[in-house]
């Protein structure tokens, strides 16, 4: 422990992170495999890791580079729909389910990359709640093309149109986005295992991102922009970086979402699920990593949990919510915690000189 | 902060514990057998939900008082959403359903059948039309998307058996020269009618004139598209889509003083039983539908009373289909002598047996001498009904 | 003739937008929060007038008053409850909160009123006016949300440019701390904000539903979200920014529905929305804001 404690904090946070999803994974791994926890838990795990790579991914955008985005479900379709084309597409040809998931995960990061790209351009020239509208028209006009969308396979290749089935002319082929029904012949590849090692990577990106010289460019555009800019900082080009990474990012966990499901539709990546995505990462923290991840778990499994209250369920969720957010924001609330720690420290230490006392007496 | 974590990820922990002892300590000892419904119950879709737990609820109540075989409900939320269906689905594994009443919505149907698939639990889905919950269908161009599920059975109309029979019945009975179309381009149920509507429309040769859509966030103004069907001079306009957004487009209509006729599918059924709704706007509307709730038949009237005195309102046909649902699982249960203490699969086996027998009908609200073939599609003949004075009135 | 119909329709729907906006917006400009329960407190105002008119048998404009006091009291206490606490927390906490009381709303509502539609019988007593041999319809609703979006507007002109409290108003929303050395009661400034803007929703609320009269629960949350992207548009926290915002939005919505495509007429929204934000960062009548290190 003490050990630890003098680590710098940055090695401190990477191995709070790292050791935290080691351990879920060790635990829960055995447990899912043996059949020994309930279906209801070991069908949520994979869409949990999904939403913990979503999360800290909006975490670098949101709490790192300070932009509020209420679009990254946007790239999540992206990269969902991406995966989803390539994993049928290659289902013949690559016979090995693990590998042609993690093809289908590179490319939909890929895709969502090019669609963080593009978007972050215009973007990233506005600032504060212009910027976080501009997010949400992007990922309201993403789910809007999708929803218009046909795709479709044959042995002729891959075919697209924005009408209908018909227009794709395909003879024998099979149909991999149908318009507004989505992607509905997905065969499931999604595992546990992958939606570990997928957080493991994000992580991996991420606090190496945050604690290396761009990082720091990062935070201090963050912090004070035309500060950062007066010591040379090129504002644009780091934005961009961590934009376009935190979409590529999204873009993964899209593919992982999609394999993980039989079918998927434009619907579900809307802006409820930006929002959803948002709460998790300021209910952890902005900026912290490890608070990302734990509310995000805790926040998705709750409604869960409330199924028992059948109709109170949401309402009861919603109260959970406002309550969390004063009970960890609000002045009176900190002063309160800071009044019982201090109160708690002061009778710790009189214990500890108690003993002491005795020690030496 | 930090300190904030740590306590939630204790939490988190224990929760996690909790839920596993919970649902590992639920004991399978009823003398039911356990059937479970997965539905919207909350959110925008929330009515059908409610409606098909409601229905299910009666029909159950009923058959349990014959005193013999014994059914018990779950019914779980999935707010109109394949991930939160599937979670439900898991819940209601650990539940120790036996007997799946598949999903309400289409989405998450596919999403769930393609579990019970896996899983081999018998399912038998009151409302979710697409021809992908049960697989094995082709398209225009023959190709296969999806295998048949093999368990998988449905007790509405599918979606293409809709667009078709209603470009037939427009066909037949002359009703346009000039048809329109609005439909929900968000939905999966309205885009499926259509796109068969008019495979088949341009078979038969009629004259669309003009097709426009709307999606569920821009489900409130048809100024626009009610403008330009006027522009196009349609007589006829079809809208295969719910009646919610019916209503609004019959009214937007009226305002503009425009009086074309309209036609519906069975989504539109329900239209007249909306709070307030004044149904002379729906004065000559048409639709087909399995079900009307003004039907005169004893079984219709009996349980159109029993859930206005227990519910407090009219029941629609998501409603009906769920009573159906109910009424055919406990037949074929009956049929092939099935207890309580069987597993899921062997039940299973024992269902697709029964309902693929051609000898297997059932007489319910939604038709009489309804029959499945091994497609898991149902036949029963949709009515042609006019809304004439307020009610509807057969064709 | 169709591109009049079109436009009255599109003026019609921008009217619409343009209250809420209103609402958007004054919260925005004062409190410096995205209030996006706002959305929810229409829903609940076009619930209180229906169920005034239905259930209780009073004619329509008592209904619009009650369903005003009871927003107006709603608002008030969401405020005190659920963002008082917040005033000096990140603007993103807020933010999240916001959601969690629209969530509250919403299965609120569907627990007292239930999941079936409701028909919301319009507050206005006129048929629609025929002109040109009945080539053009003008619905009556529309001429009346379009006027009470026009009186809406120079009544909070007036009151924050006359009034002794909307001038409070003002000083808050230029500089907090300074406006309490003033003497400005900062926290009922804010109240009254609330009040406000709650109060219009409820005005939003039933023209929503007397032009569009079908009423769920989640009635209010996609007006909400365009008449939010109508405030930014126009330049939040600008009261005739929040007008001309929602009354283009409405105009460009029924234009591409008309001309362009119905499928895509939401993405050509959003997209006309970021192309004008991206030549006038700050919304087309937002203040330009001058950064200092």
């Amino acid at each position: 422990m003490e050990k630890i404690k003098n680590l710098n904090k940055f090695t401190r946070t990477n191995i709070r992170a790292y050791g935290l999803i080691i351990l879920a994974f060790i635990v829960l791994f055995p447990l899912q495999s043996t059949g020994i926890i309930s279906n209801s838990i070991s069908g949520q795990l994979v869409p949990i890791c999904t939403y913990i790579v979503m999360a800290i991914s909006l975490n670098l955008t949101v709490g790192f580079l300070g932009e509020l985005s209420l679009g990254h479900a946007g790239f999540m379709s992206v990269g969902a729909f991406t995966g989803v084309i390539t994993a049928i597409c290659l289902q013949e040809v690559i016979p090995s389910a693990a590998l042609r998931l993690l093809i289908a995960i590179i490319a939909g990061g890929i895709a969502a990359g090019v669609a963080g790209f593009l978007i972050g351009i215009p973007v990233l020239r506005l600032r504060g709640d212009y910027l976080a509208i501009v997010t949400l028209a992007f990922g309201e006009i993403i789910k809007n093309i999708i929803n218009c969308l046909y795709v479709g396979v044959d042995s002729n290749g891959l075919h697209m149109s924005m009408t209908n089935a018909e227009a794709l002319g395909m003879i024998n082929g099979k149909l991999i986005i149908n318009g507004p029904q989505g992607a509905v012949g997905i065969t499931k590849i999604a595992s546990f295992t992958a939606g570990i090692l997928l957080i493991l990577f994000a992580l991996f990106i991420i606090l190496n991102l945050v604690n290396s010289k761009s990082g720091r460019a990062v935070t201090a555009i963050r912090d004070n922009r035309i500060a950062a800019e007066s010591v040379g900082i090129s504002v644009t080009r780091y934005k961009l970086t961590a934009f376009i990474i935190s979409a590529v990012l999204a873009g993964m966990a899209g593919a992982l979402y999609a394999m993980n499901f039989s079918t998927i539709a434009a619907k579900k990546f809307d802006f409820n699920t930006s929002i959803l995505i948002l709460v998790f990462v300021v209910l952890g923290g902005m900026g912290n990593i490890v608070g990302s991840i734990v509310a995000t778990a805790l926040l998705y499994i709750l409604p869960e949990l409330l199924r028992e209250y059948a109709d109170y369920r949401m309402l009861i969720y919603a109260i959970v919510l406002i309550l969390v957010m004063l009970l960890t924001n609000s002045e009176k609330a900190k002063q309160m915690r800071e009044r019982f720690v201090y109160k708690w420290k002061k009778r710790l230490r009189k214990n500890n000189d108690q003993q002491e006392g005795l020690k030496n007496g | 902060m930090k300190k904030v974590s740590k306590i939630a990820s204790i939490i988190m922990a224990v929760a996690m514990v909790l839920a596993c002892f919970t649902s590992c300590g639920e004991s399978t000892t009823s003398n039911a057998i356990k059937i479970g419904a997965i539905g919207p119950l909350t959110g925008s879709a929330a009515i059908y939900g409610q409606a098909v737990e409601n229905g299910a609820l009666i029909a159950i109540e009923e058959v349990n008082a014959k005193g013999g075989l014994q059914f018990e409900l779950k019914c779980e939320d999935d707010e109109n959403d394949a991930e939160k269906a599937v979670n439900a689905y898991n819940k209601l594994k650990d539940w120790g359903m036996q007997i799946s009443l598949g999903t309400v919505t289409t989405q998450p149907c596919i999403a769930v059948s393609t579990e019970v698939n896996a899983d081999r639990i018998f399912a038998l889905t009151p409302s979710a039309s697409s021809t992908d919950v049960l697989g094995g269908q082709p398209d225009a161009d023959g190709n296969v998307t999806i295998p048949r599920k093999d368990n998988v059975f449905q007790m509405c109309f599918t979606d293409p058996n809709q667009g078709v029979a209603s470009a037939q019945y427009i066909k037949e009975q002359a009703l346009g020269e000039k048809i329109a179309v609005i439909y929900n381009n968000s939905d999966a149920y309205s885009t499926g009618i259509y796109q068969k509507f008019q495979a088949e429309a341009d078979k038969l040769g009629l004259n669309i004139v003009c097709v426009n859509t709307f999606s569920d966030d821009s489900a409130n103004d048809f100024t626009a598209q009610l403008n330009e069907i006027k522009q196009a001079g349609a007589d006829l306009v079809f809208l295969p889509i719910y009646y919610t957004p019916a209503s609004l487009i019959l009214s937007q209509a009226d305002k503009m003083q425009y009086e074309p006729k309209f036609f519906g599918v069975d989504g539109m059924d329900g239209i007249l039983t909306v709070e307030n709704f004044d149904t002379s706007l729906a004065e000559g509307v048409m639709l087909l539908t399995p079900f009307t709730a003004d039907a005169q038949d004893e079984m219709t009237k009996s349980f159109v009373a029993k859930y206005q005195e227990k519910y407090g309102e009219t029941p629609n046909q998501f409603a009906a289909d769920a009573y159906d649902c109910i009424i055919a699982l406990y037949d074929a249960c009956v049929n092939q002598n099935i207890e309580v203490s069987m597993s899921a699969s062997e039940i299973c086996k024992k269902l697709i047996a029964e309902f693929t027998n051609p000898n297997f009908k059932i007489d319910g609200l939604t038709g009489t001498g309804m029959t499945w073939s091994a497609t898991g599609e149902v036949s029963k003949s949709p009515k042609g009904m006019v809304i004439q004075n307020g009610v509807y009135v057969g064709m | 003739m169709t591109f009049i119909s079109n436009l009255i329709n599109g003026i019609s729907l921008g009217s619409v937008y343009a209250i809420i906006a209103l609402g958007y917006t004054m919260v925005y400009g004062i409190a410096k929060m995205l209030n996006f329960a706002h959305g929810d407190v229409i829903m609940v105002g076009a619930y209180i007038s229906f169920c005034v008119t239905t259930y209780l048998g009073f004619s329509p404009f008592v209904s619009v008053v009650i369903s005003m006091i009871v927003c107006t009291i709603l608002g008030i206490v969401i405020e005190r409850l659920a963002y008082k606490p917040l005033r000096k927390a990140s603007s993103l906490a807020v933010l999240i909160t916001a959601i969690g009381v629209s969530y509250f709303l919403q299965n609120a509502a569907l627990l007292i009123w239930g999941s079936a539609p409701k028909t919301f019988t319009s507050i206005v007593p006129f048929g629609s006016i025929a002109l040109f041999n009945g080539q053009l319809i003008i619905t009556a609703e529309s001429i009346v949300t379009v006027l009470a979006c026009i009186l809406i507007m120079i009544a909070l002109t007036l009151f924050t440019r006359k009034s002794k409290m909307g001038k409070g108003m003002r000083a808050v929303s230029e500089d907090k701390a300074a406006a309490e050395l003033m003497g400005i009661n900062v926290n009922v400034s804010i109240s009254v904000t609330f009040a406000i803007g709650s109060a219009l929703a409820a005005i939003a609320g039933v023209l929503l539903c007397s032009a569009y009269p079908v009423l769920i629960p989640t009635t209010g949350s996609m007006p909400g979200i365009k008449a939010f992207t109508a405030a930014v548009f126009g330049g939040i926290g600008s009261i005739p920014g929040a007008m001309l915002g929602g009354v283009l939005l409405g105009i460009i919505e029924i234009f591409s529905k008309s001309y362009i495509s119905t499928n895509l007429s939401d993405a050509i929204v959003f997209a006309v929305l970021i192309i004008v934000l991206l030549i006038k960062p700050t919304g087309l009548l937002g203040k330009k804001i001058t950064e200092k290190v």
